[in-house]
């Protein structure tokens, strides 16, 4: 007998299962909207030119391959740090702040997610905008946290539920975990406008909240690095400090090289010091020290100047392209002639739409039309190309109508 | 942090990963796609394989599984977490862990982190006789409460350099098979150790073949020089397909809130050597490079020590194997080394072989001799 008998078999994970269902479909009108990659006019992956170049300098270079220091790549974890605050930025500046690299996203979250657990004494309790990234709630909950929700989408407007998320969040206990996202919010695509996160910061410090701030697609979002990082930026001007998780997965294209990074806002340089030599003892036994390759490029990109101007115009083709997409799947829908407002598919921003499709709306798009989505009716929009998007359209309006 | 340094105490890039960056760097076709969770599948096929051999029965019977890992370290975090969800009933962070004494002090934490509330120590190292003290590592395994698991060194122990032999592996596995202990192997050398990666498994593949459920976490750091890539695999040896695929799914969800998926660069390098008959020919050629240049720094050291006169005996040195020897220096003669001769060893007396060079032998032998004769 096995010592493995009574182990259950996993479900299959709802993300990554899109694609490898997809693959397994032989509709050549297939169209996979599941996994949040970018891809080009043609379908494909797109591999950006600044990275080809950055890997061109690495390759020329002929390093050695030593391992990193636990807390990642320096000159790219400083690059990213100022990223995300700005190079004006006075916590920048005052080196009031510690940045680790992590394996992309998840990586970062998680290394943030078992700092709470260890150090955070005041609560156990996170909160979770509903819906939030499908991923947001296991990372936690292996970290021995909670997972609280607060509202956050609207169905009925497929909007943002601004009220509904005051209300919820100013009655948060104080000193609770209270999770953001940055820009591009995940699955829904809504973000608050600015006068809204003005709002929130208020409110969440007077509840005196830890904010968690998961920051994936900064320049991805609008097109601009620094309209997407606003919210961050406002809230630490305003006395709030934040930790924040970035992933380089999407704006520099770098998904499989796991190129992302954590980062505390601390008092002062000191405690920097004193948060930084914890989450080295957090992450050594986790893998030791990070994979270079990601971060390298990252990093040749962020600090090289004529690399960084080419990929700021990189990433705002990408956002572009996918704001066009939206615009056209709306006429699109007009021209089959469906009479469903759809307004939000162009208010909503980055790389993921919620169509407002039901489960059995979308169990219909896979199965008739082998057009590929979560079940929570939440697009990729970088999966819609012009050469499929009436397609799109017309299956949507068939499963609308 | 130990790495290997060539003759002239340098890194070193092995000759066949620079060939293979090369052609990864001249593929277009590649893109910086997501992996599959688990990992590149030519690599979880490739990295097991070279553990537990081409003829494996366990390959051949489909009861293998591989997670991609980041290193070795993430492939014993992988095992560690696993265990502790669902070895020995749900969620039993009371099965104790045993860890050899002394060991790699990361392994402590690892299982620490996991969860693992009953971390020990099983007899290892006899500082007396500069060996491998067998019947203490015996008399723990009978003594230990039944289903705990143990963290054995596939070879070239860190850090002590001191290996059962496989008559000693027989009388371990002897005990852990009647006493239902768990086997799981660290394996961070394979090929590094002696030059031969057959030798070097020997003890995984001798626990395969009695017919145990057993993990493996190796490590392709050292073994191809891809430090800072972060390559290793997490080796899972089951009864059947059927439990192994189970097994599988639930460290797909451990591997989802950890890193998602792995990255990519390091298993390509390792995939793509390791499933080229030449470039595989070649990347061994390279191992038995730096494996040839430890062992001749062995007996070149052993032997200066032995013409200097210098007090005790010195055979350990060429007995024991790997990166890491456990000279005997007691901690006011590492004090001695480390002030008075600018050579830095581990307050244990562990020394990094890779750290000598024709260069600096006579000086490194001349200092051991006078921290031996000087300090007591």
């Amino acid at each position: 007998s096995s010592w493995w008998s009574h182990v259950e078999m996993g479900p299959p994970d709802p993300i990554l299962g899109v694609t490898e269902a997809f693959k397994r479909d032989t509709n050549s009108k297939k169209m996979n909207l599941g996994v949040g990659a970018y891809r080009d006019d043609n379908g494909k992956p797109y591999v950006l030119n600044c990275v080809r170049k950055a890997e061109a300098v690495i390759a020329s270079k002929k390093m050695d391959k030593e391992y990193l220091p636990i807390g990642g790549l320096a000159d790219f974890t400083r690059a990213s740090a100022e990223l995300a605050l700005g190079e004006n930025s006075e916590a920048f500046k005052s080196g009031r702040y510690v940045t680790v690299q992590g394996i992309s996203g998840t990586g970062s979250l998680r290394i943030g997610a078992n700092f709470l657990q260890r150090f955070f004494k005041s609560s156990r309790d996170v909160y979770l905008p509903k819906p939030s990234w499908g991923n947001h709630t296991p990372i936690f909950r292996d970290a021995g946290l909670q997972l609280q929700a607060y509202r956050y989408y609207d169905p009925k407007t497929c909007s943002l539920d601004f009220s509904g998320a005051m209300d919820d969040i100013s009655k948060i206990p104080e000193k609770s975990i209270i999770l953001l996202h940055a820009c591009a919010h995940n699955p829904t695509g809504v973000d608050p406008r600015q006068e809204q996160w003005k709002e929130l910061a208020a409110t969440v410090k007077k509840r005196n909240l830890l904010v968690y701030f998961d920051m994936a697609y900064q320049g991805f979002a609008s097109g601009d690095i620094n309209r997407d990082a606003w919210a961050v930026r406002y809230f630490i001007e305003q006395g709030i400090n934040v930790i924040l998780s970035q992933s380089y997965a999407k704006n520099m294209g770098l998904y499989g090289e796991r190129a992302g990074a954590f980062t505390v806002i601390c008092s002062d340089a000191e405690e920097a010091k004193r948060v930084e030599s914890q989450l080295k003892i957090l992450i050594r036994p986790m893998y030791s020290n990070p994979p270079l390759n990601g971060a390298r490029i990252a990093s040749i990109i962020l600090n090289t100047p004529d690399l960084r101007k080419e990929w700021l115009v990189e990433v705002k083709g990408m956002a572009d392209r996918i704001i066009s997409m939206r615009t056209q799947l709306v006429s699109n829908l007009k021209k089959e002639g469906s009479s469903q407002n759809w307004q939000h598919i162009t208010d909503q921003i980055g790389m993921f739409c919620f169509t407002g499709l039901k489960p059995e709306q979308v169990e219909r798009l896979i199965k008739e039309f082998s057009i590929y989505m979560t079940k929570d009716g939440r697009i990729s929009v970088a999966g819609v190309t012009s050469g499929n998007v009436g397609y799109l359209a017309h299956a949507i309006h068939q499963v609308t109508k | 942090l130990a790495a290997y340094r060539t003759d002239e105490g340098q890194p070193w890039v092995l000759p066949v990963v620079k060939k293979v960056e090369q052609k990864i760097a001249n593929d277009n076709s590649l893109n910086h796609e997501y992996l599959p969770i688990l990992g590149l599948p030519e690599f979880r096929a490739n990295a097991s394989r070279i553990a537990l051999g081409d003829n494996s029965p366990a390959i051949k019977e489909n009861r293998i599984g591989s997670v991609q890992s980041l290193g070795g370290t993430g492939a014993l975090r992988i095992g560690a977490e696993f265990l502790r969800r669902w070895y020995n009933g749900n969620n039993n962070t009371a099965t104790p862990v045993y860890i050899s004494a002394p060991s790699w002090e990361n392994h402590n934490s690892v299982f620490v982190d996991a969860g693992f509330k009953d971390i020990r120590t099983y007899h290892y190292w006899d500082a007396a006789k500069r060996g491998l003290d067998l019947q203490g590592l015996l008399d723990d395994m009978e003594k230990a409460p039944e289903f705990s698991i143990f963290i054995l060194h596939a070879c070239a122990h860190n850090p002590t350099g001191t290996d059962p032999t496989p008559d000693q592996w027989k009388q371990i596995a002897a005990v852990m098979k009647r006493r239902f202990l768990f086997p799981f192997f660290d394996s961070a050398y394979q090929g590094f150790a002696s030059g031969s990666l057959d030798k070097d498994a020997w003890a995984v593949r001798y626990f395969v073949s009695e017919g145990f459920e057993l993990f493996c976490a190796q490590s392709f750091s050292k073994n191809f020089g891809l430090y800072n890539e972060r390559v290793g695999n997490l080796t899972v040896v089951g009864k059947d397909t059927d439990n192994v695929q189970r097994v599988l799914s639930q460290m797909e969800k451990i591997v989802r809130t950890t890193w998602s998926n792995p990255p990519s660069q390091g298993a390509r390098i390792v995939a793509t050597t390791l499933s080229s008959p030449q470039l595989f020919a070649e990347w061994y050629d390279n191992v038995k490079t730096m494996a040839d240049r430890v062992l001749l720094m062995r007996s070149e050291l052993r032997s200066r020590l032995e013409s200097l006169g210098t007090p005790g005996t010195w055979n350990h040195i060429t007995e024991q194997i790997g990166m890491f020897s456990f000279t005997g220096l007691n901690p006011k003669q590492v004090e001695y080394m480390i002030k008075e001769k600018h050579i830095y060893l581990m307050a244990s007396g562990r020394i990094n072989m890779c750290g000598l060079t024709t260069k600096n032998l006579d000086y490194v032998a001349k200092s051991i001799h006078e921290a031996v004769t000087k300090i007591q």
